[in-house]
């Protein structure tokens, strides 16, 4: 079976933004894709060796909410925190896989990662809070491999 | 019901995580051998199919008892 191969650009470093890049990574492996994932911009935070990844209500009107929580109240302090627990621990009793776990199960099946050498630069991240084994790189490198893919996704 | 050489059980665990602990097992297989896997989610009973066909992995039998769900995949 010839290899196909899956190009994602991940953009946004929230909690719930975190999962679809991870998940259909290391599914596309699974399924014998070869695989890279460009992370730009508020993607960066998904590639911290220590993840603190957050959601919020805020201007989600698409949450789905034990109670409904008027929008004033949402934004209290920390009312993101207390949100962002509950999301996880409901995630954890679901058998939800972690975005720790799907992120190394990333890098075990060789998904390659890039990140965006522009944005490192822009927001002043230091690489050391990176994770070990990414490569740096501009647009020009996504496109490299994307220009080859079977699969092109910005999430 | 096949005979089976090694057994998964990924109950409990949600996508993509039943998937990808079956590919782990089937690597470390030889080929021919087969894979009794039992999942509890529903979403794995499509999501088995779809992988055998795409990665060539034979899915023998796919069943359901009691909110379990049996599958028996044949390593390629």
């Amino acid at each position: 079976m010839e290899e196909k191969k899956l190009a994602i650009i991940a953009t946004k470093g929230t909690l719930d933004w975190a999962y679809p890049p991870f998940i259909l990574a290391s599914t596309a492996s699974a399924l014998g894709y070869e695989t890279q994932i460009f992370f730009t911009f508020y993607g960066l935070q998904l590639l911290r060796k220590k993840l603190n990844l957050k959601v919020s209500p805020l201007g989600n009107p698409a949450m789905p909410m034990p109670m409904p929580v008027p929008v004033l109240i949402q934004a209290l302090p920390g009312m993101q925190s207390f949100m962002s627990s509950m999301m996880k621990s409901k995630m954890k009793s679901k058998g939800v896989a972690s975005v720790e776990e799907l992120r190394s199960l990333c890098l075990e099946a060789d998904v390659k990662m890039i990140a965006c050498q522009m944005t490192v630069d822009l927001f002043e991240f230091n690489t050391s809070e990176f994770i070990d084994g990414i490569e740096y790189g501009g647009a020009a490198t996504f496109f490299e491999f994307a220009g080859t893919s079977d699969i092109c996704l910005y999430v | 019901m096949p005979d089976f050489d090694q057994e998964l059980d990924a109950s409990g665990l949600n996508c993509p995580l039943p998937i990808l602990r079956a590919k782990k097992a089937l690597t470390g297989m030889e080929s021919g051998k087969i894979l009794r896997i039992i999942a509890t989610d529903p979403g794995s009973v499509k999501d088995f199919e779809a992988f055998a066909k795409q990665t060539g992995n034979e899915l023998l039998e796919s069943t359901e008892e009691g909110g379990k769900y049996i599958f028996f995949i044949k390593k390629a």
